[in-house]
């Protein structure tokens, strides 16, 4: 073991490994945090447009559009939608983007598939008089839904959501199919390069275990924050 | 004020409403009573479109709210409701409740107005006749102190200031109610529409409540009150519409129809809740 460490100390700290670990780190981050925005704008845009009543306002075009979307994101892998959108779509396009922000927007839009689905379900559960009094009052059905249904309805599914943040910071491990050099690969390399794997990937581990801790517990404290709010005065 | 005509309404194959012909005026106070499942809730909701008319016309301020074209959303402004649950909103203050709708109105037409300005003052350039600016009454900020300010006075005419900043959930039904009523009146509405204000409460609190409808009832508001509280009714109503299996099937003054009763059905009715 104390051969190991020596190595492992040699790559991360004399080599600097250190530095594309803290790279992969924030990479691994921008793209998970990102993604979960675009995601949320996404699903609930999705949601809205499902939930409208359909033989009125809501052309079923839209309706239908949504669900070739949600179908292509949620039929095909990850990964390949990754490389379809690096090395297909951008070329193809003939866009310069480079590949984190490939990845950003392609978790973005999987995951925008996905909380459609929790969106959906979380403004369903918020009482239909809610919207009707909004209505009521005069108000257009877009900005009844922004301010009364979506925040009690992201309300109900913040542990959803939660546990979609949780599963996107885990899933960004793929993204060094299209070459960024993520948190994983970061440790990827250290092993590759010092033919010892054993301490890079279970640090690895542990660094995943921890973030996904951190989340979990901000949800926790977000939550009781939020049901505070209802019954405090 | 609204002038219902040959109202239909069906869910599927349930024909709730089969053609109600009213015309609902200027200071009159009309309950609806009836059986349950007769079509009051559903005639009440159609008055303001929260249930699209299957056919029939709703004719209000010169529109017929039933056409598809007619902007729903501004009709709205003028067409109070007041529910059987309240429906406060959950995730805002009491005085965020009574603001929001008047607040986001007011900014949207101000957005609006300053857009026409700026396109017209563009336009002038190129014009020979000048067409004037429109007058700019408050600005946002403005805005939102006088839409404050009235629901505060509102408030107070309530007793319930001090819960200005309280959410609904810390709320007595009563007090929830009274809140959706001023909710609605800080709208400035012409009209008034109550689904069952009372059928919700704790015996103990319908008075309170009640005694804030008939106060807005004196201020000269016109109502449309479906109600189960036939002694309310006679109070307050100058008109009682009976309704059973969708259509009205008799109306008159409230001594006319709780004292002189024609119809078999609604003597039927009377023997029944009175
Ligand atoms: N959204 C809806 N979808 C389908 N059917 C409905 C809907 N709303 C009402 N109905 C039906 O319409 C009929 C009349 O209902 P409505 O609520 O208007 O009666 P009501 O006179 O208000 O009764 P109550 O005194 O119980 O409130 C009922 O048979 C009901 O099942
Ligand atoms: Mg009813």
């Amino acid at each position: 073991m104390g051969v190991k460490w020596q190595v492992f100390y040699d790559k991360f700290i004399t080599k600097e490994a250190w530095r594309t670990v803290v790279d992969g780190l924030w990479a691994t981050i921008e793209i998970a945090v990102l993604g979960l925005i675009i995601g949320i704008i996404i699903g609930t845009v999705i949601a809205m447009i499902k939930m409208i009543p359909k033989y009125k306002t809501a052309p079923k075009v839209f309706s239908a559009i949504c669900d070739v979307y949600v179908g292509f994101f949620r039929g095909t892998p990850i990964i390949s939608q990754l490389l379809i959108g690096y090395y297909v779509l951008m070329p193809a396009l003939g866009l310069n983007i480079n590949n984190v922000t490939v990845a950003i927007i392609v978790f973005g839009m999987n995951s925008g598939a996905y909380i459609s689905e929790i969106m959906r379900s979380g403004m369903q559960s918020v009482d239909p008089g809610q919207l009707e009094a909004a209505r009521a009052l005069g108000l257009g059905y877009w900005v009844s839904m922004l301010k009364v249904v979506i925040p009690q309805g992201i309300k109900n599914i913040l542990p959803t959501l939660g546990n979609e943040f949780i599963a996107l910071i885990k899933e960004t491990s793929v993204v060094s199919m299209i070459a960024v050099v993520d948190l994983t690969k970061a440790f990827r390399q250290i092993g590759d390069s010092s033919y010892e794997y054993i301490i890079p990937y279970t640090i690895l581990a542990a660094v995943y275990l921890v973030i996904v801790f951190i989340i979990s517990r901000g949800i926790k404290l977000l939550e009781r924050r939020l049901a505070k709010v209802d019954r405090s005065h | 004020m609204i002038e219902v005509i040959d109202l239909k309404k069906a869910f599927g194959s349930n024909n709730v409403l089969n053609g109600i012909t009213e015309t609902i005026n200027e200071g009159e106070i009309v309950a609806v009573i009836g059986p349950s499942g007769s079509g009051k809730s559903t005639f009440l909701r159609c008055l303001n479109c929260l249930e699209d008319p299957t056919s029939g016309s709703i004719i209000f301020e010169g529109k017929d709210l039933a056409d598809m074209k007619v902007d729903i959303n501004l009709s709205r402004r003028h067409i109070g409701m007041v529910f059987q649950q309240f429906n406060l909103f959950n995730n805002k203050t009491v005085l965020q409740n009574i603001c929001m709708a008047p607040v986001y109105i007011a900014n949207s037409d101000l957005r609006k107005v300053k857009r026409t300005n700026r396109k017209n003052k563009f336009l002038n350039l190129f014009r020979k006749k000048k067409v004037e600016m429109l007058e700019i009454t408050a600005e946002k900020k403005q805005i939102k102190l006088e839409a404050e300010a009235n629901a505060m006075r509102l408030l107070k005419r309530i007793g319930l200031e001090d819960k200005a900043n309280a959410y609904p959930s810390t709320l007595s039904g009563g007090q929830k109610q009274r809140i959706a009523i001023i909710r609605a009146l800080a709208m400035n509405p012409k009209v008034m529409l109550f689904d069952e204000p009372t059928s919700a409460l704790d015996p103990e609190m319908v008075g309170e409540v009640l005694d804030l409808i008939k106060a807005v009832a004196e201020d000269g508001m016109t109502m449309v009150i479906v109600t189960h509280e036939m002694g309310f009714a006679r109070e307050v109503a100058n008109r009682v519409f009976f309704m059973d299996e969708g259509i009205i099937l008799e109306q008159g003054t409230p001594d006319e129809v709780f004292n002189h009763p024609i119809n078999q059905r609604l003597k039927d009715f009377l023997s029944k809740v009175i």
